[in-house]
């Protein structure tokens, strides 16, 4: 019988991780990355990755702490200005990032995932977004191509998941996460409460197990706020 | 003597209507939610996966969760629901974002936006902005009139662009500013921020623009 439970992050990703390959990362700033996975991924010391995350993380923390290992060749994403490092070395040519407008690169996502190569998006129309890729006009409008995307590996962080590999998100730690999972050879999932099968209600799963290849159990995700903003008691 | 910036802001949120689903961006936009008219329901869309956003958490109270897309910890309201990105986006991309509300570094009198990079100087990336201003319906700009001295409406953007004839109305700290994106009005100074003076318009705006009569 299959099992997709491992028992760590390293443990998970064995013989799944090589140089110059692609690895998407789920999570929006530092809410809801895969931590562990990321560690593991960086602990590994895998180089000339091509990573495909909305963000890069924070100094030291999330995919930070592989740009200061220099193990990350290229990017996709749609904003790093939280991450002085990737400033530094993209201005010193030692990164390239192909900077995606977050809408696109979610459907790019969601369409690489669903099997569809490539859409039409009015996104980026007349920027240098769309430089070098194809214009098609539909009922007046001009819309410029955007393809796919599909990754080797998928790594994802999940509130609550079964040993099935169906997961729930929590809140606004969702984002990414359920469409990455549809989009790699290979998902590899952590959540914070792993459940026997029947103990999640099917109406509530949002990433069927089908999507999930590996799973761990994370109980002591850190959680890092960015930006702590509070209002006074009154 | 102009505007502040919550003087901004408050203007800005008289383009809000009952019944509207708004994007506010990072900086003076967010300010908006603080002047939204008391019996007016709106509710604010952040691109992150949230839809029907809550003041700040009370201390101690952080979900790191729960966060807006600035990153920052926010709260839930009866109303709210959590989505996936590509969901967000398709409120966004889909056209059923009735407002979206940003800053800017440059705008053009044909309504081209400049908001997302410098080049050689700030590399963050557009984030949600080239698809909020391609999807929303209408997308009202509120900046600085000048940085260090220069003007930011002009006649034509010198930034890489954040989208093309995408901006209806501009408000900043000497006035207000209808543009006619689709057609072929131009830009029109329709409103004099308190104690601003044309002369002073004139003075600190590269950009054509008519003034609406009776200023």
């Amino acid at each position: 019988m299959v099992n997709k439970v491992y028992p760590d992050a390293t443990a998970a990703l064995d013989g799944l991780l090589k140089d110059g390959m692609t690895l998407m990362s789920g999570g929006f700033g530092l809410c809801g990355i895969p931590e562990a996975l990321i560690d593991a991924v960086a602990t590994s010391g895998v180089k000339d990755l091509t990573v495909i995350s909305n963000n890069a993380g924070v100094d030291g923390i999330g995919l930070g702490v592989m740009l200061e290992t220099r193990q990350i060749k290229k990017m996709v994403s749609s904003y790093v200005g939280e991450n002085q490092l990737f400033a530094q070395q993209f201005l010193d040519g030692l990164l390239t990032v192909e900077f995606t407008p977050q809408g696109t690169l979610a459907e790019r996502i969601r369409a690489g995932g669903a099997g569809i190569p490539a859409f039409f998006t009015k996104t980026g129309v007349g920027t240098t977004v769309a430089e070098g890729k194809e214009l098609r006009e539909f009922d007046g409008a001009e819309y410029v191509m955007e393809r796919g995307l599909f990754a080797d590996v998928a790594i994802v962080h999940a509130w609550k998941g079964d040993t099935e590999g169906n997961l729930i998100y929590r809140k606004t730690a969702r984002n990414f996460n359920p469409m990455m999972a549809t989009a790699a050879e290979v998902t590899v999932a952590e959540v914070e409460h792993l459940v026997e099968p029947g103990e999640l209600d099917p109406d509530q799963i949002m990433t069927p197990g089908i999507f999930v290849d590996r799973i761990i159990h994370f109980p002591t995700a850190s959680k890092h706020i960015e930006q702590r903003t509070t209002r006074p008691r009154q | 003597m102009a505007w502040t910036r919550d003087q901004m802001a408050e203007r800005a949120a008289r383009e809000l209507r009952d019944g509207f689903y708004v994007n506010l961006g990072i900086g003076i936009p967010t300010l908006v939610s603080n002047y939204i008219p008391k019996g007016m329901n709106v509710q604010l869309q952040s691109e992150n996966g949230m839809l029907g956003m809550g003041p700040f958490p009370y201390e101690g109270e952080e979900d790191a969760d729960l966060i807006n897309a600035g990153k920052q910890t926010v709260t839930e309201l009866p109303t709210t629901s959590f989505f996936s990105s590509a969901d967000s986006f398709a409120m966004i991309r889909g056209g059923h974002i009735n407002l979206s509300i940003l800053g800017a570094m440059q705008v053009a009198e044909n309504g081209d936006l400049a908001n997302w990079m410098i080049p050689g100087k700030m590399v963050k990336g557009m984030g949600g902005a080239m698809d909020l201003v391609a999807g929303v319906k209408r997308v009202v700009v509120v900046m600085e009139h000048t940085a260090k001295g220069k003007p930011k409406l002009l006649k034509k953007c010198t930034l890489p662009l954040t989208g093309t004839k995408v901006v209806d109305l501009v408000i900043t700290d000497l006035g207000v500013f209808e543009i006619d994106k689709a057609g072929s009005g131009g830009m029109t100074l329709v409103e004099l921020a308190d104690g601003a003076t044309l002369e002073e318009i004139a003075e600190n705006t590269e950009a054509a623009y008519s003034v609406a009569s009776g200023l």
